[in-house]
């Protein structure tokens, strides 16, 4: 508690400081502190894609264009109340975002920031050679921003506008980073495919961030046409658009106040080697350009976090993500019966070009049983599990779950159906602590959405999830490490974890791929308990192992597979026995 | 329009999209060996073009300086490494190679007046002044955070493209220039005066991909490239170092660029900043092409050339946003035909 109290204090000095600032200090510096704001907000957006998103986007000044040009066209060429032309700016630049999201967000990551480059341009030269839109010589007359009686003239008054709606977007993006979607947003950083697998609508996460940094950015637009009452086109252009990426970068692309530092940094930086440069180099230029790439570079190669974690060290660390006890569990979803059919895999084929990694397979698994899959590396167990889970779709079979067919559903639907599943190859976000790896694992369970997680409207719902992954933490053993980030962890460790994940899920069947691997004696002993536990209470689960002293102790029918096909599949006793199975793995006795 | 007017275009089109068509594969070719979005790209164009303009007008080219001083910090870096391992005995040849073969450069342009040179040596000197500034940049920019993501790799593409067009206003100012014609010849087929320098551009872009396809086809560093390319742990473990095959492949872009720069700056006028435009188009091309084939990023050049032509004619002031829109369609394209499943 104290640690909130302390952060809460900083922020009420931050304000008190923000509200003395234009009172005392002198114009000069209120000028620089409103653009400041103006581009904190669109850096703001770019810490949300960029630094938890993994997206980027050069073209972020294009949209504070389209925010400002919007209000400057509707209101002196319609006379249009400016507080209409707000909304209208974020509807136009809302629909523009949202094209070009749905039009990249399915190729691979880097198309989205070049297509923002094309973008960038092309609305830069539009801006500049449509006549209604006043050409290269821009826009003038725009009316102030009015409060009542009171008209924002002059940079002291709009000073409080700037900086609070600066403040409303900072705490509006934390809350929403430290919630169930803002969970899913940080998880597409580590790849599409485990979101997915956790029920994560990852097109849909990725294009609702890309979309609100845009909506930030034509915020910022409004704000400054009403500010400067004059737009054109040149503080819209590409070179502007890189600079806001700047901004992120260097102030710390993975925090919300790293926005404003970087802002800051960049703003001052600017405005102090455009005083020197000209004179240090006897010609007039913009070569600040030249000390922001070399600055950029260094960053980017020696502190790619940017200069915020440097300060942060001095700040009390808010503990993020604590569990909450005494809250109302959870619903659990009904269980089906003990021995009933769950998973009915039929003549299922898997084909890489040339190579057949699953050739016609069929298995069932029941209710209530652990089958195990076993057979030596490259026999096509994991291709069998990304094929079952909707990972990697098959080529041709038929896979049942539930008695619903379930082949070619996009993985986040399978899990939706109470399917869960571990990866052989960890896939946590390592940076996040245990309890917030193991609740992405619940996201399907929650149902509050962004507006609601940025006004703090989800906290109930937040709760019940925390709760929900520390009690899963807790049942595999795990309470002392819940706090530390999940990438501290040994890698044997980071396996039961990602088995937490997955019962957070609250599953009917487990997928688990080699859960054991890495693990000591005394640990593999507690993962077989709880496996066995969680059979007793009626759950499925298919397991790909190596140990085999793990495999025959504890599944009740084993499924051998070699070069992609079955070999061999019964009780455990038998597969011990059966010759094929002995020659596959010692070879044939002469 | 008449036909005389639609073949005038159309030559205008394809010259731009031979030029934009060599830079497609240049990207191309970065890119699949690097994983670097090489925006940049279009400097070595400018820096070509205006190192010789500089060389013609007898004035020392500023990209010697830029030469020297990296040359210089590699020296640096690299010396210091060698010191570190105690491999004392590649210290001189670390110096000889990054400062003294600059040094020798530099002192050449001093001493002679490179004016009076003929064409073909100014030529040969602006090639040697700038394409080794790719695997410079390359060693100093990229090869520190060689294993990072694309995405790091994009902006530090897009930090070091700033950097040039700044140290490029500084050095060339902010006019343009134009270089005088290779030949004066031209061509008269039916009504349409077909130029030489025209001709010469569509010439040497097709030599040049010939050369590029037998380099790919025929050496041993062409297949140690495209082994890179197809799988870089692979080359890895076949003794294909990483840094040398991104630095040869950012050698044969700067190339590329470089005599880009040098083919067209009769033909228009070229400024420090205006290569990146040019790369741009190139860029169109190669996302044509997916990022990934060589003969649909030329195709995809080319007609960017050919829009660019005539959208010139029927609605100039919206050119530029006519090329830079078709991106939209074209990533629509790609994103309905291509399914990407990410690897492990």
């Amino acid at each position: 508690m104290r640690r909130s109290v302390q952060s809460t204090l900083l922020l009420l000095l931050f304000i008190v400081v923000l509200l003395l600032a234009p009172v005392l200090l002198p114009e000069f510096y209120v000028t620089l502190l409103n653009y400041i704001g103006l581009y904190a907000i669109v850096a703001l957006g770019l810490v949300m894609l960029t630094g938890v998103g993994g997206l980027t986007s050069f073209g972020q000044a294009a949209f504070v264009g389209l925010g400002a040009y919007t209000s400057a066209y509707l209101t002196t060429v319609h006379g249009v109340s400016p507080w209409l032309t707000l909304p209208a700016g974020l509807l136009v630049t809302g629909v523009v975002a949202l094209s070009l999201g749905l039009v990249t967000l399915r190729l691979s990551g880097h198309f989205l920031p070049l297509g923002t480059i094309a973008w960038g341009m092309s609305l830069y030269y539009l801006f500049g050679n449509l006549d209604a839109l006043g050409g290269h010589t821009g826009m003038s007359g725009i009316p102030p921003l009015q409060f009542v009686e009171l008209e924002l003239k002059s940079g002291r008054e709009f000073f409080y506008l700037i900086w609070a709606v600066l403040l409303v977007l900072v705490l509006g993006t934390r809350n929403l980073l430290d919630s169930r979607e803002g969970r899913a947003i940080r998880a597409l950083k580590g790849g599409s495919v485990m979101a997915e697998a956790m029920g994560v609508n990852t097109p849909r996460s990725k294009i609702v961030v890309f979309t609100l940094a845009a909506l930030y950015a034509s915020t910022s637009g409004w704000l400054y046409a009403h500010l400067q009452r004059f737009v054109n086109p040149t503080p819209f252009s590409l070179t502007q658009g890189i600079e806001y990426l700047f901004m992120a970068v260097v102030g710390g692309v993975s925090h919300v106040w790293g926005a404003i530092l970087g802002a800051g940094l960049i703003t001052v930086l600017k405005q102090w080697l455009q005083d020197w440069l000209p004179r240090l180099l006897g010609q007039s230029g913009n070569f600040e350009v030249i000390v922001f790439g070399l600055l950029m570079i260094v960053v980017l190669h020696r502190a790619r976090d940017g200069v915020w974690p440097m300060i942060q060290r001095f700040f009390p660390q808010r503990l993020v993500c604590a569990r909450v006890d005494g809250v109302r569990p959870l619903t659990r979803r009904p269980l089906p019966e003990a021995g009933s059919l769950l998973l009915e895999v039929k003549d299922a084929s898997k084909r890489f070009g040339g190579l057949l990694a699953n050739d016609r397979v069929s298995f069932g698994v029941r209710a209530g049983e652990v089958m195990a899959l076993i057979g030596p590396n490259g026999a096509g167990k994991s291709t069998m599990f990304n094929g079952i889970s909707g990972v990697d779709p098959l080529t041709s079979g038929a896979v049942s779950f539930r008695g619903e067919p379930i082949e070619g559903l996009p993985a986040r639907e399978i899990a939706r159906r109470g399917m869960s599943r571990t990866f052989q190859h960890v896939r946590l976000l390592p940076s996040m602590s245990v309890i917030e790896n193991v609740a992405i694992g619940a996201h399907l369970r929650g149902r509050r959405g962004f507006v609601a997680a940025a006004c703090r409207a989800d906290r109930a719902e937040e709760a019940r999830l925390l709760h929900e992954a520390a009690v899963q933490i807790e049942r595999c053993g795990l309470p002392e490490q819940m706090y530390e980030a999940a990438g501290s962890l040994p890698l044997g460790k980071q396996r039961i974890v990602e088995i937490a994940r997955a019962l957070a899920a609250d599953p009917c069947l487990l997928l688990l791929d080699e859960p054991a691997a890495g693990l000591r004696y005394l640990e593999k002993q507690a993962l077989a308990d709880l496996l066995r536990r969680l059979r007793a209470e009626g759950m499925g689960i298919l397991l790909v192992e190596h140990d085999m002293d793990f495999v025959m102790g504890l599944a009740d029918r084993v499924l051998v597979m070699e070069f992609g096909q079955k070999l061999a599949a019964g009780r455990p006793e038998e597969i011990q026995r059966n010759p094929a199975v002995i020659e596959a793995y010692l070879g044939g006795v002469e | 329009m008449d036909l005389q007017i639609a073949l005038l275009l159309g030559q205008d089109g394809v010259t731009n999209g031979a030029i934009y068509a060599l830079l497609a594969l240049a990207l191309v070719l970065v890119f699949a060996v690097t994983r670097v979005i090489f925006i940049p790209q279009g400097e070595f164009v400018a820096f070509g073009a205006l190192t010789l303009a500089s060389l013609q007008a007898g004035r020392l080219p500023g990209t010697v300086w830029l030469l020297l001083t990296m040359g210089t910090l590699i020296a640096l870096i690299e010396g210091a490494a060698a010191l570190r391992e105690r491999h004392f005995r590649r210290i001189p040849l670390i110096v000889l190679l990054n400062c003294g073969a600059p040094l020798l450069l530099a002192g050449a342009l001093v001493a002679v007046s490179s004016a009076s040179l003929p064409l073909l040596v100014q030529v040969f000197l602006a090639l040697l002044l700038v394409v080794p500034l790719g695997p410079m940049i390359y060693r100093l920019a990229y090869q520190p955070v060689a294993e990072a993501s694309v995405l790091v790799l994009l902006i530090v593409s897009v930090a070091v493209h700033v950097t040039l067009i700044g140290i490029g206003l500084l050095f060339f100012g902010a006019e343009g220039s134009r270089t005088p014609s290779f030949t004066e010849v031209s061509f008269e087929v039916g009504d349409v005066l077909l130029q030489g320098q025209t001709l010469l551009v569509l010439v040497a872009s097709v030599l040049l991909i010939i050369a590029l396809y037998f380099f790919f086809e025929r050496t041993l560093y062409g297949k140690a490239l495209r082994a890179t390319a197809m799988n870089r742990t692979g080359a890895r473990l076949m003794g294909i170092s990483g840094s040398l095959a991104g630095m040869l492949s950012f050698t044969l872009a700067a190339s590329i660029g470089a005599v880009s720069g040098i083919l067209i700056s009769p033909i228009t006028t070229i400024y420090y900043d205006s290569g990146f435009l040019i790369g741009l188009k190139g860029f169109v091309g190669a996302i044509i092409g997916g990022l990934a084939s060589y003969p649909v990023a030329a195709a995809g050049a080319i007609l960017v050339g050919l829009l660019e032509s005539y959208s010139s004619f029927w609605a100039s002031a919206f050119k530029e946003v006519i090329v830079f829109t078709l991106i939209i369609p074209v990533l629509l394209w790609r994103s309905l035909t291509t399914r990407h499943v990410e690897g492990e």
